[in-house]
């Protein structure tokens, strides 16, 4: 969209005005790279980066110790997935975690968003401390909450939901000021109630923002359990990272970072085709 | 007979950056029940906010608007609105938009399904129940809004500027087709319009607004015979004489630095 407008102010005025329209306008006449080979150079970026590091550990220009060895994490994750089965339970604990933060944060910032949408007053009056709360780097409360909720579940879940919070709470805000005033009144002459209203148009118009925000807030949920687990706690990823690091095993650290990164690579690409199908009434670009 | 909207020496106030500007006072007029009035003038007279008025969307500082007679002091329920924009939600379906008004009123799912097909056929839009509002034609959102609009069989349809966003081509189309659809059911409309070849060709009576401080310069009664061909009924020497008498009485309002008035006269 953004290459389409500048090729059309190119050609509306004939010139171009900065160096960055410059270089969109040229990337856009270049023959564009098919997926296949997007995907070929993907694969060669994670082998090539494999193989710098193992080549670095081998040679010793990387101190195992400090690096670990590629092959040496690999046999790690398989044997935490495939031998023993050490990780599932972790990995179980941080997800739910994560999810329980999700609902909650969501569920939270939707009831706050609108109703500071819609009453004016609220807004008002709480618009310094919601800006203060959001300036705070929320990770600091992890050991406040571990503090107040122990070290289960219950306070990497309050972390989460603090962060989640924030950014569905923004997003209805936004959502709900945004409706377009001509749906609002096409369904007042349709004569909804004002229940009516919240239900078929603030609702589903503040949806499709939360909805755009899913990768953000879902992201944010397994932070939030990841830190809280490495601050304390008896199970879950950011434990098993804590223990590793706590007798120097590199090794260990690794395999749960990169787990930690699949985990969240699948999570994404299912959250994308989620939103692709939420989202579907919305004009592809 | 008690006029389906009457407004009783109303202000107009539109609302401005610096706070407001009152472009009329005392302006009084009245729809006949079961007639089609168009309402014609120039940019900037309150057009759009006397329909606002008449749709209880808004509510004028002085004087009262009545509907059949009582007095409107909320949404006017007798009365469906068509906007210039498109305000289809775009989030449901074309049917689920168009059995909108009926699931507000609590009718059941099933029937108000029913219903909307049968609406969806009259407008010609039957196979598209299931797209998405983005995935149609401009002309075809129109009809899909038409439809959610007659469906709650209003007895009052009030449009503004509905078709003008539309090429010329589909907005005749869609001119004989709600001039068909009306005469079926002998609703009164209210329709704005910058066009006073359309104000014309659909109308039973054109009242032309002033310029600032706006009042009803006049009203002109059109007795060309139904049903209409609006793209007929433009060549007919009577039209082009009604017009011609209109005309001259609205280009004084318009005023030469206000450039042509008609389809291509510029208005967002």
């Amino acid at each position: 969209m953004n290459v389409m407008n500048n090729r059309l102010t190119e050609a509306a005025d004939g010139t171009v005005s900065s160096d960055e329209d410059l270089g969109l306008a040229t990337a856009t006449t270049r023959r564009q790279a098919g997926p296949r080979t997007i995907a070929t150079l993907q694969v060669a970026v994670f082998v090539g980066s494999i193989l710098l590091w193992h080549v670095g550990t081998a040679t010793g220009l990387m101190d195992p110790f400090f690096f670990s060895r590629p092959l040496d994490v690999g046999e790690r994750i398989w044997s935490w997935l495939f031998v023993s089965g050490y990780i599932w339970i972790h990995l179980a604990t941080t997800l739910t975690e994560a999810l329980l933060a999700f609902v909650i944060g969501t569920a939270l910032g939707v009831a706050f968003g609108l109703g500071f949408a819609r009453v004016r007053l609220l807004a008002a009056v709480f618009n310094p401390y919601i800006r203060m709360f959001n300036a705070l780097p929320r990770v600091i409360l992890a050991p406040i909450f571990l503090l107040w909720f122990g070290l289960g579940m219950a306070s990497k879940v309050a972390l989460g939901v603090t962060l989640v919070f924030m950014v569905v709470f923004f997003n209805t805000f936004q959502g709900v000021r945004e409706v377009s005033p001509i749906l609002l009144n096409n369904v007042r002459m349709l004569r909804a109630s004002p229940r009516q209203l919240l239900r078929h148009v603030y609702l589903p118009s503040a949806m499709a923002w939360i909805f755009s925000s899913l990768h953000t807030s879902i992201g944010f949920a397994l932070v939030a359990a990841v830190i809280g687990e490495y601050m304390g706690a008896a199970q879950g990823i950011g434990f098993v990272v804590a223990q590793a690091e706590g007798v120097f095993d590199t090794t260990g650290v690794f395999a749960g970072l990169i787990l930690t990164s699949l985990v969240v690579l699948g999570i994404d690409l299912l959250i994308e085709r989620l939103e692709a199908y939420l989202l579907r009434w919305r004009h592809q670009q | 007979m008690t006029p389906a909207v009457d407004f009783d020496s109303v202000s107009i106030r539109l609302a401005t950056p610096s706070g407001g500007l009152t472009v009329a006072t005392d302006l009084s007029l009245s729809i006949a029940a079961g007639s089609f009035v168009t309402i014609v003038g120039p940019s900037g007279c309150g057009k759009s906010t006397l329909l606002n008025m008449a749709a209880g969307l808004l509510f004028s500082p002085a004087g009262e608007v009545r509907v059949f007679g009582e007095r409107l002091t909320g949404i006017n329920r007798h009365a469906a609105y068509l906007f210039q924009q498109d305000a289809l939600l775009p989030w449901r379906t074309v049917i689920d938009n168009i059995m909108l008004g009926p699931v507000l009123q609590k009718c059941p799912r099933a029937e108000a399904r029913e219903n909307a097909r049968g609406w969806m056929a009259k407008v010609g839009l039957t196979g598209f129940e299931n797209q998405f509002p983005y995935q149609l034609s401009g002309g075809m959102r129109k009809r899909a809004a038409l439809a959610q609009s007659l469906i709650v069989d209003p007895r009052i349809l009030l449009m503004d500027e509905p078709f003008s966003a539309l090429d010329i081509q589909t907005r005749q189309i869609m001119e004989n087709e709600l001039l068909a659809l009306w005469q079926e059911t002998g609703k009164t409309v209210m329709f704005i319009t910058h066009d006073l070849e359309e104000a014309i060709a659909l109308a039973d009576q054109v009242v032309v607004l002033s310029a600032r401080p706006a009042r009803v310069k006049g009203i002109y009664p059109v007795d060309l015979e139904r049903p209409r061909d609006v793209t007929e009924i433009r060549m007919r020497p009577d039209f082009m004489e009604l017009y011609r008498r209109i005309w001259s009485d609205l280009r004084e309002e318009v005023g030469p630095h206000h450039g042509a008035f008609g389809p291509a006269g510029a208005h967002a």
